[in-house]
């Protein structure tokens, strides 16, 4: 199981990938936005998503789980 | 003189226009989201009022909020700044039909040059180079095609209401066109609002050199010299310098008579800048855009002819003369600006946090334009500029002599900065020697 978490404070702006959706190792998640650069944040190794903890619009911390890959 | 000013806008461009009004007896009045509360261009006011929630949509972008704090406070005029409202003919409109002065170019000069295919057609026709590249927008995939057939790859893929930099990607074959077209859509669509795309050639190994324009109340246009912004990551610049050190005296002549050519044209008034393309093999010269407002980097020009550019914007919407006869203005030595920016060094991604330690480097020919001050959070919604650290020298050797000096006695704790970037490239010899174009940066990045 992993999780991915925010490396930075960002605007969660795209959720591209949905809880139960199969991802492979580079496949992107959602796409943050901070400053005027959009950041992806990819998949690191496949699995199934198990959940998606961040919804369009949200705010988030550094540190701030954003998906959990089984 | 204007009795007060609303400067719509915020950190270092708002405090630097809000110190001219002082200076001029100009009442300053900020306007500020929620995140911007302790930053020091609302204490630097005179007054302030509070736009909304951080969002720029719902504050420096929300014209009802600006417009009614303009009515709340009692401004006499409005100062846009760069970006947000500045070239937003709409706002500009708004302002002038509240009974307001607006500090900027016609609206309508705003609307013409703001459209970017429009721009290059009205250029073309006044005469101006301008390189290969649509006529009019480009509606799919299959057009794009068929248009970069006919202008060559490479093609840069940009937003027709673009600008700054922003959203534009490069192809170098029908699969990267294919591929970017739609990302440049809908990120043009984000940022500025309309999905309208061109395609320009891609003049590899160019410079990015553009013309200080004003045009005065009496309707005359002159310049006031040119810079090379050449250095840029993701499109944007990052250092900027004048006299640009690929432009020789002749081609300098040209350039700027072909600025007052594009002022004219549109009927410029107050400060604006003319964009070029540069081959500095063939000392060539194209035409990129016009921007309607005052640009970041105007500094380095105020430093070399001593001139207060803002000064001179209050003047022109008020009706009255520049403060120095065109004339007679004359360059001295030679400036640089190096963008601190809240981001990496290595791979500029965006730094977001709370700063703890903020000391500015001082000295001769060292200028500081600061957003920030220690102690204040910088927030993801907006640009990362945290400082603009200018430095004038009697020539180019000793700007960048001193550059290096200020860098390194500039301190900003608490979040990532690009000051090892700017240290590294006053030490690269490729910039140090000044024959350097647009993928500097690159080249820097490719080692």
């Amino acid at each position: 199981m992993t999780e991915v978490r925010a490396e930075m404070v960002a605007n969660v702006w795209k959720v591209v990938a949905a809880a139960g959706d199969t991802v492979a190792d580079g496949d992107t998640l959602v796409i943050l936005e901070s400053m005027k650069m959009e950041i992806p944040v990819l998949a690191e190794g496949g699995g199934t998503v198990a959940r998606l903890a961040v919804a369009e619009g949200d705010v988030i911390q550094e540190g701030d789980l954003i998906a959990v890959i089984e | 003189m204007l009795a007060s000013v609303l400067v719509a806008n915020r950190g270092e461009i708002a405090l630097r226009v809000i110190r001219t009004a002082r200076r001029m007896g100009i009442r300053a009045i900020a306007v500020y989201s929620e995140a911007d509360a302790d930053l020091p261009f609302v204490r630097a006011a005179d007054d302030s009022v509070l736009l909304g929630p951080a969002a720029p949509a719902r504050s420096y972008l929300d014209v009802a909020a600006v417009l009614a704090a303009a009515r709340q406070a009692g401004a006499q005029a409005v100062h846009p700044g760069y970006g947000f409202l500045a070239e937003n003919a709409a706002f500009a409109a708004s302002v002038i039909e509240a009974g307001l002065t607006w500090v900027g170019p016609p609206p309508s000069a705003i609307e013409q040059m703001g459209d970017k295919i429009n721009a290059r057609n009205l250029m073309e026709r006044v005469g101006l180079p301008v390189s290969a590249g649509s006529r009019q927008a480009v509606p799919d995939v299959a057009a794009a095609l068929v248009e970069a057939e006919r202008i060559g790859y490479p093609v840069m893929i940009k937003a027709a209401a673009g600008g700054g930099g922003i959203g534009m990607s490069a192809a170098a074959d029908p699969e990267q066109l294919k591929a970017g077209f739609e990302t440049a859509r809908s990120r043009a669509e984000r940022f500025f609002g309309s999905p309208a795309i061109l395609l320009e050639q891609f003049l590899t190994a160019a410079r990015h050199v553009e013309v200080q324009i004003l045009g005065l109340a009496d309707g005359s246009v002159v310049t006031l010299g040119e810079r090379d912004c050449s250095v840029q990551r993701r499109h944007q610049k990052v250092a900027e310098e004048t006299p640009s050190p690929g432009v020789g005296p002749q081609l300098r002549s040209r350039m700027l008579a072909a600025a007052i050519r594009a002022g004219e044209a549109v009927g410029y008034r107050g400060a604006g800048t003319v964009e070029f393309l540069v081959d500095e093999a063939a000392q060539q010269f194209v035409f990129l855009e016009m921007n309607t407002r005052l640009q970041v980097e105007h500094p380095v020009t105020e430093l070399v002819t001593g001139i207060d550019l803002v000064e001179q914007q209050f003047r022109i919407a008020d009706g009255g003369d520049a403060s120095f006869d065109p004339a007679t203005t004359s360059s001295s030595g030679h400036a640089v600006e190096l963008r601190v920016y809240a981001e990496d060094p290595r791979r500029f991604l965006p730094s977001p946090g709370t700063i703890g330690d903020w000391t500015e480097p001082a000295g001769p020919g060292v200028r500081v334009d600061a957003g920030y001050a220690a102690g204040n959070t910088v927030t993801p919604f907006y640009d990362p500029l945290l400082a603009k650290l200018c430095v004038h020298g009697a020539d180019r050797a000793q700007a960048l002599e001193r550059a290096r000096a200020a860098v390194a006695a500039f301190v900003i704790t608490g979040l990532k900065t690009n000051l090892p970037f700017h240290a590294e490239l006053l030490a690269s010899s490729e910039f140090v020697s000044g024959a350097y174009d647009t993928s500097i940066v690159d080249r820097m990045r490719a080692s």
